[in-house]
């Protein structure tokens, strides 16, 4: 076994599993500790319509300029405790690092500068876009879109980006693939094997620049592989039990960030960030109810329970009645978090984390799987494999089993339809080869270069 | 049931094999070989993208009864005459200068191409002239425009004016789609037909094409 594997959940009791506490929590030098008790909200949103070019760079500046402002205005005048800003780069400002870093350098001198004034306690978390996908790229780890993805990341930090985070897309095609089939077998290799070989490669070189500039590497998110099921599924387009397997299965590749040295909090859309948590002790953050303004869920409450910055994942800079969207999402972000560390202060959060699972839990397995009690359960037995690829078929075959389970004792709502496929899901994982190389060659067989061309991750085609 | 009504169920059912051999029964017995493609396969498909579009289907389940649909079709081109083969016409897809996303534009692709349209897929970061290189190319009735991006979807504009500035925007239908796209932003810039997802997206097209 790796010895970098976590071979024993972080948690030992279900009562000390809870939002804002985590086992190995972050402490920030102005004095923010993340997981460390109180749940701190985190910002993120995007530009307007408008291209975004050298010509328009200094439009794109002003915007940032605004939001971060304007974040910060609402921030002092609330009383916050500590926030963090995220800035999720759009991809010309990760092709064009130069424009990425200069957004990071004028986003931390504000915020810095709030701080210096006003004792405004806030970290900035900067997510380059991994440009590694497209009609041009001709490797993973080499060339241009690499070389721009390592140099947005280095020079985020140099400038000051407290935290660098990544949504990573090694895998992603073949998983797309495996999305739209509803193909198990193929959404476990490209997990399993493509993605947690990627997260390797790529979370060693960003820990290396973390740690040499004075940043933290943060976490990744399976945001384009369990996110897009997530998405889809919503939209009645594939079974949302698919979706929530896929999200259990996907922990494993996240985690990989972590297993390589990322010290959290895990990033806000990876919802499968509460298995990083269980297994690692490592802080997360989450989004719910607060990222209906991005994209719809059916996670709203319970997401909350095992969060320790809560987010609203994107929003739009435009004006609403309000104020500035980012302002008015960041006002509802902090209001969630006062009432939850009320809860906290006054010995209730338990009650609060039981009630926010108890509200979602029924009526979607994606909601399912993220129940406190159901995420240790499953975590137990994630551990227990030997590789990447062992594990990310337990966390698939228990979870199935699970929400089996569920259904049948009436915890969870289930129509026919989705039933139906637990069966057929466990059928499939049935019929996957034990021997690595002979999956392999089961895969491959099935998909084409341009899905997945094992030559451009240095990994050998069998 | 006739040959019809079995090959349709079989291609509901997405069962390949049955229908690989329902087509070739039909042949033998001497049916009209397009017959069993319109009567036969995509009569089953037609009901197919009816379930989809009402929830009653899953994705995966259409792309299955498709590839069972085009096993059948591939077994009766050989009986057919040249221009004999169906296709409902030709779409040239691709997602908009400067944006990676791809999973919608993917599932419209799949969705066009199994309801008997013949697609061009352009992948992602599509510069305007490739578009309008590939519509020439493929004598395009259809462009489809994808972006995810509130950044990337003013590239749609750009790439309506490149078919303008080519000569050739009265002679393609273009239709857009993706997150941040709406029917008020459709109208402003010119596309001609926005649809919100794959199933609608099928629909849309064949409006268009029967304008």
């Amino acid at each position: 076994m790796d010895s970098r594997l976590f071979k024993e959940v972080a948690y030992k009791s279900l009562d000390e599993f809870v939002y804002g506490h985590a086992k190995k929590p972050v402490h920030l030098k102005n004095g923010m500790v993340i997981g460390g008790g109180t749940l701190y909200p985190e910002l993120n949103f995007t530009l307007p319509p408008m291209l975004i070019s050298e010509s328009t760079m200094p439009n794109v500046i002003t915007q940032y300029e605004e939001i971060i402002h304007g974040a910060c205005s609402k921030a002092l005048e609330l009383n916050v405790p500590g926030m963090l800003v995220e800035i999720e780069l759009l991809p010309p400002c990760t092709f064009n690092p130069q424009w990425g870093i200069e957004i990071a350098k004028v986003a931390k001198n504000i915020m810095a500068d709030y701080e210096a004034k006003h004792g405004l306690k806030s970290a900035l978390r900067l997510t380059p876009v991994d440009i590694r996908e497209g009609k041009n790229l001709k490797h993973m780890y080499r060339g241009e879109q690499w070389d721009n993805l390592m140099a947005t990341c280095k020079g985020a930090a140099e400038v000051g980006a407290d935290f660098l985070a990544v949504e990573s897309v090694g895998g992603k095609n073949l998983h797309d693939e495996a999305i739209m089939n509803c193909d198990l077998p193929k959404a476990l290799f490209s997990l399993g094997v493509v993605a947690c070989h990627d997260m390797t490669i790529l979370w060693d070189n960003i820990v290396k620049i973390a740690q040499e500039n004075n940043s933290l590497p943060s976490g990744d998110t399976a945001c384009g592989l369990a996110n897009t099921s997530m998405v889809l599924a919503n939209k009645n387009f594939i079974p949302k039990v698919f979706a929530a397997v896929d999200r259990v299965m996907c922990a494993v590749r996240t985690l990989v960030a972590v297993e390589r040295g990322a010290v959290g909090p895990d990033k806000d859309c990876g919802y499968e960030g509460v298995y990083i948590k269980a297994i690692s002790g490592t802080p997360i953050s989450m989004e719910g109810k607060s990222s209906a303004c991005a994209h719809s869920s059916t996670v709203g409450n319970i997401a909350a329970c095992l969060a320790d910055c809560w987010s609203n994942e994107s929003i739009e800079n435009i004006r609403l009645l309000g104020g500035m969207a980012p302002t008015v999402s960041l006002e509802n972000l902090i209001y969630d978090c006062r009432l939850m560390n009320v809860a906290t202060s006054k010995g209730k959060a338990l009650e609060m984390r039981d009630m926010l699972a108890e509200s979602d839990r029924r009526y979607d397995p994606q909601a399912y799987v993220l129940d406190p009690a159901v995420v240790l359960k499953l975590s137990e037995q994630i551990v227990k494999g030997a590789t990447h690829l062992e594990r990310t078929k337990i966390a698939a075959a228990a979870t199935i089993t699970e929400l089996r389970e569920a259904h049948k004792a009436g915890a969870l709502d289930l129509p026919a339809k989705e039933v139906r496929y637990l069966d057929i899901l466990e059928q499939q994982l049935n019929s996957i080869p034990a021997d690595q190389e002979e999956f392999a060659h089961m895969v491959m067989k099935q998909t084409t270069p341009d899905k997945f061309d094992p030559a451009k991750y240095d990994l050998t085609a069998k | 049931m006739s040959h019809f009504e079995n090959l349709s169920e079989a291609v509901i059912a997405g069962n390949e094999q049955k229908v690989v051999e329902l087509t070739g029964l039909a042949l033998n017995d001497g049916v009209a070989p397009l017959s069993i493609i319109n009567d036969g396969l995509i009569a089953g498909m037609n009901v197919v993208g009816k379930r989809f579009k009402e929830g009653d289907m899953f994705v995966p389940e259409v792309l299955m009864s498709a590839r069972a649909m085009g096993a059948g079709v591939e077994l009766i081109k050989p009986h057919l005459l040249d221009g004999e083969v169906p296709n409902k016409g030709t779409i040239v897809i691709g997602t908009v200068k400067g944006d990676l996303h791809d999973i919608g534009k993917n599932l419209v692709s799949m969705m066009l191409e199994s309801s008997g349209y013949k697609v061009i897929d352009m992948g992602v970061d599509t510069a305007p002239e490739e578009f309008v290189a590939a519509a020439k190319e493929h004598n395009a009735q259809v462009v489809g425009l994808s972006a995810l991006l509130t950044t990337t979807m003013l590239s749609m504009k750009e790439t309506i004016e490149a078919f303008k500035s080519a000569g050739i925007r009265d002679n393609v239908k273009i239709i857009v789609g993706g997150a941040p796209i709406s029917q008020s932003f459709c109208d402003e810039i010119g596309a001609d037909g926005y649809s919100t997802d794959a199933a609608a997206a099928t629909e849309l097209v064949g409006k268009l094409l029967n304008q």
